[in-house]
């Protein structure tokens, strides 16, 4: 009998742990069955595609939160990074690595002064990262005289357009910033800093951390993330568009909420925010499909959005 | 106090409250079976019992936080029924808990009549000036000098806690609770606290007081009441008990030695600090500390004990002076340089400044010596770091479900043994221990006690800043007394007590410092 309920709340406990990840089993499982162009291997691929730039975005940002900040700023700092790297990337200009690298400078440039005014200055992120957040659009606009970048070269357009074995590059590249963001959150003394920064600045900063310049550092990774970001979108759409991005940052920052991490700092997963990010994206997808409008996709996601954090904070109490 | 004596109180007064047979479980733990508790009239009763005895469920009963499974509560010998904050509150039971958790951006006034603002007429618009007036007429009661327009976050703690006691005493309270409420305030503050209990007493208002305290249990309680393990143990009279019986009906055993012998054995002068200033917060602060002792800085709470101990760590840069480690002069700008030069610093105040308490166990105890555990100085090598955690949960015997348990969960004392170990993972030569054992029981304390003796037995440099002067006299081969940011004493063990410690931490000096 006790054995019984004891394996009884085991499940029950493995459910609630896991519950997010369920939610979006049942999500795919019932979208599957009611719509049989979701089941495509053309939708799957492209769904994978769609989530790829909220995927790459979202990783960056679950460090930030992790460290009880937020960064507002990721949205403008892909279109900056976007028109900066496309302004390198004409055919016959530079060879490929320029433009890329160019790109992810801007994002890291952005993010290193985001991190130095909330580390040094003790500034609130939600502030700093509000400015920047206007501060890069403006740029982007002035740079671009407000006309997106257009006459790229093949190559740099190949990354946002080609695949490997049906696998779309952009998927490629946002799997290899998972298995970065996995590293360096859960397998480095630096990944550790960022929770201990978040659960307990004072605390971290008594242990010897130096939680200056882990928080820096930690701006500086989304950023750079927001410029890879910028290259992967627009490879794929062809031209450097300076207002592009605008709301990506809340898309991002749903993801990492709906994958469980706090906002309060301290907890939180790449794994979490991997299904925070596939919910989004398969939500998004299906409710095209479902010829659902875009006025209402706008409220259902919105509901499910706080719904899904609801039980993730009823499934802990 | 110039409250009258009461005629109208009999010697035997009646029992304003009695609570029988209160059992209470938690997903099948029994955190309570069958508790008894009977408070008179005018009385302060005190509520003692090791951490996790039950004391705070029992309260949280009486204040209608948590329902109970069984048992009656009688006040004033009639069945109350208890079902919510607001309906203790209404019977005239008011809680005084050991956070306080005031509206910090409201001013005094406002904070004690919140929920029970008085109104022009019928309407829902606050009278302001009666709400002042009101408020002025508790203090004069209670003899209270706080401004009733001052924001609480200007407020002191023990302001704060003042004006927690006021607002109790507003709801008409028959019963106050209160839970450790002189856990931040010291000296004349509690005697000020006590003052006004007894003013509360003479009301005929009953007071239970819980607290670690031992002296002060005996100095303000009138009656004691100890749980142990969720079991009513026994009630007794104050005057009936002393100290060590109290400690055995706590425990349940013996404790005759809760302070392991002094280590004879001292080496040379392992550490060393001239003429550290920093100002608006201590002054020309000297004095040096060899191996193999324990050296106690005592003072009243605010007499910059914690800010010096902060800034030889490096957490702030000092305005003049320095620190020397072996005889040599460092330059501490930082905690990771601290740590370099093998010091260790255990901080007063686990859950602000020790630990991250979303955390797991192994991840708070390696924090600070992690880069042992690191391939290329970055890549965790988990097989060692859990080892090694493993290791100090068993040397410290840390009560754990393992290493992965979220430290939040985690009793007090195993809290503090938590921070104990991250430091003694790295093997420091010079520890700096704050307040080591606030807020944890009996049983804990004396682990503490006898961990710290050991390591000083082993020839590390021990320096502990602790506000609890039984600790001083029994643990410390020599201590400092702050006063205000001065130094105001150095005894040797041979020459200090209770009484000279005491009247130095008031800055009161006529014994010659050595």
């Amino acid at each position: 009998m006790e054995t019984q309920t004891n394996s009884l709340q085991k499940t029950a406990a493995f459910f609630s742990k896991y519950g997010i990840f369920f939610a979006f089993v049942l999500l795919a499982g019932i979208l599957a069955v009611t719509s049989p162009p979701f089941r495509t291997w053309s939708n799957i691929q492209n769904i994978l595609q769609q989530i790829s730039m909220n995927g790459i975005i979202a990783i960056g940002m679950t460090l930030v939160i992790i460290t009880a900040g937020i960064d507002l700023s990721v949205g403008s700092v892909l279109a900056l990074s976007a028109v900066v790297a496309t302004s390198f990337a004409h055919p016959d200009q530079h060879a490929l690595i320029v433009p890329l690298a160019m790109g992810i400078l801007v994002g890291l440039v952005c993010g290193t002064v985001n991190g130095i005014l909330i580390a040094k200055k003790r500034l609130a992120p939600f502030i700093v990262t509000l400015g920047m957040m206007t501060v890069a659009r403006g740029v982007a606009l002035v740079y671009t005289g407000g006309r997106p970048v257009i006459n790229l070269s093949d190559s740099f357009d190949a990354i946002g357009g080609g695949s490997v074995c049906g696998i779309p590059f952009p998927s490629l590249i946002f799997l290899g910033v998972i298995l970065l963001g996995v590293f360096i959150l859960h397998f480095t003394r630096f990944g550790r800093y960022v929770y201990a920064v978040g659960g307990n600045e004072l605390a971290a900063k008594v242990s010897g951390v130096n939680t200056d310049r882990v928080l820096i550092s930690v701006y500086a990774f989304a950023g750079a993330l927001a410029g890879v970001a910028g290259i992967v979108l627009s490879s794929r759409i062809m031209s450097g568009p300076p207002a592009t991005g605008t709301g990506y940052e809340l898309d991002a920052i749903a993801a990492v909420v709906i994958g469980g991490t706090s906002l309060s700092g301290g907890i939180g997963s790449i794994a979490g925010t991997i299904v925070g990010v596939l919910i989004i994206g398969v939500m998004n997808n299906g409710l095209d499909l479902l010829n659902v409008t875009s006025y209402w996709q706008q409220i259902v996601k919105g509901v499910i959005i706080v719904l899904a954090v609801l039980l993730d904070k009823k499934s802990k109490h | 106090m110039n409250t009258p004596a009461n005629p109208s109180l009999p010697d035997a007064s009646p029992c304003v409250l009695r609570m029988t047979n209160i059992a209470k479980s938690y997903s099948g733990m029994a955190a309570l079976s069958g508790v008894k508790l009977e408070v008179a009239r005018g009385e302060v009763h005190a509520l003692m019992g090791e951490n996790g005895a039950g004391k705070s469920t029992l309260m949280k009963i009486l204040s209608g936080l948590v329902p109970r499974d069984t048992g009656e509560i009688y006040l004033d010998e009639k069945l109350a029924d208890l079902k919510s904050p607001k309906a203790a509150l209404d019977l005239g039971i008011s809680m005084i808990h050991q956070e306080l958790n005031p509206v910090r951006a409201m001013t005094v006034a406002e904070n004690i009549f919140l929920g029970k603002e008085p109104c022009y007429g019928f309407t829902n618009i606050v009278n302001r000036r009666k709400q002042r007036e009101l408020t002025l007429e508790l203090f004069r009661e209670m003899d209270v000098t706080i401004a009733p327009d001052r924001k609480m976050s200007e407020l002191s703690v023990a302001e704060m806690q003042l004006v927690e006691i006021v607002k109790a005493v507003s709801y008409q309270a028959r019963i106050i609770i209160m839970d450790e409420p002189t856990s931040a305030i010291t000296g004349r503050e509690v005697a000020k606290l006590f003052t006004i209990i007894r003013g509360l007493k003479a009301k005929g208002i009953a007071i239970i007081y819980i607290s670690h305290k031992m002296d002060e249990i005996f100095r303000i309680a009138d009656t004691i009441t100890v749980l142990r393990d969720g079991q009513y143990i026994d009630t007794k009279p104050a005057a009936e008990l002393d100290h060590d019986a109290l400690v055995k009906l706590m425990v349940g055993r013996k404790i005759s030695e809760l302070f392991p012998p002094v280590n004879p054995a001292k080496g040379e002068i392992a550490f060393e600090v001239q003429g550290l200033t920093k100002h608006g917060l201590f002054e020309n602060i000297s004095f040096k500390v060899r191996k193999g002792e324990v050296f106690g800085i005592a003072g009243l709470m605010g007499a910059g004990r914690t800010d010096v101990m902060e800034t030889v760590f490096g957490l702030r840069r000092a305005d003049a002076g320095c620190v020397k480690v072996d005889g040599r002069e460092v330059k501490i700008h930082s905690p990771a340089a601290a740590i370099r030069h093998r010091m260790a610093l255990i901080t007063e105040d686990r859950a602000i400044k020790g630990l991250n308490l979303k955390a797991s166990v192994r991840d708070n105890i390696t924090l600070a010596g992690l880069k042992k555990f690191t391939r290329f100085g970055q890549v965790l090598n988990f097989q060692k770091e859990n080892c090694a955690a493993d290791g100090e949960i068993e040397k410290l015997r840390i009560k754990t479900r393992g290493r992965n348990q979220i430290v939040k969960t985690l009793s007090g004392g195993n809290q503090q043994k938590v921070v104990l170990a991250r430091w003694l993972l790295n093997d420091p030569e010079i520890i700096i221990l704050d307040e080591p054992t606030r807020g944890i029981d009996i049983g804990a304390k004396a682990e503490i006690y006898k961990i710290i003796a050991q390591l000083a037995g082993q020839g590390r440099t021990i320096i502990m800043v602790s506000s609890e002067l039984e600790e001083i006299l029994g643990l410390c081969d020599r201590v400092l007394v702050l006063y205000h940011g001065k130094i105001s004493a150095e005894y040797e063990r041979s020459a200090f007590n209770q009484e000279v410690i005491l009247k130095a931490a008031m800055g009161n000096v006529k014994a010659a410092a050595n």
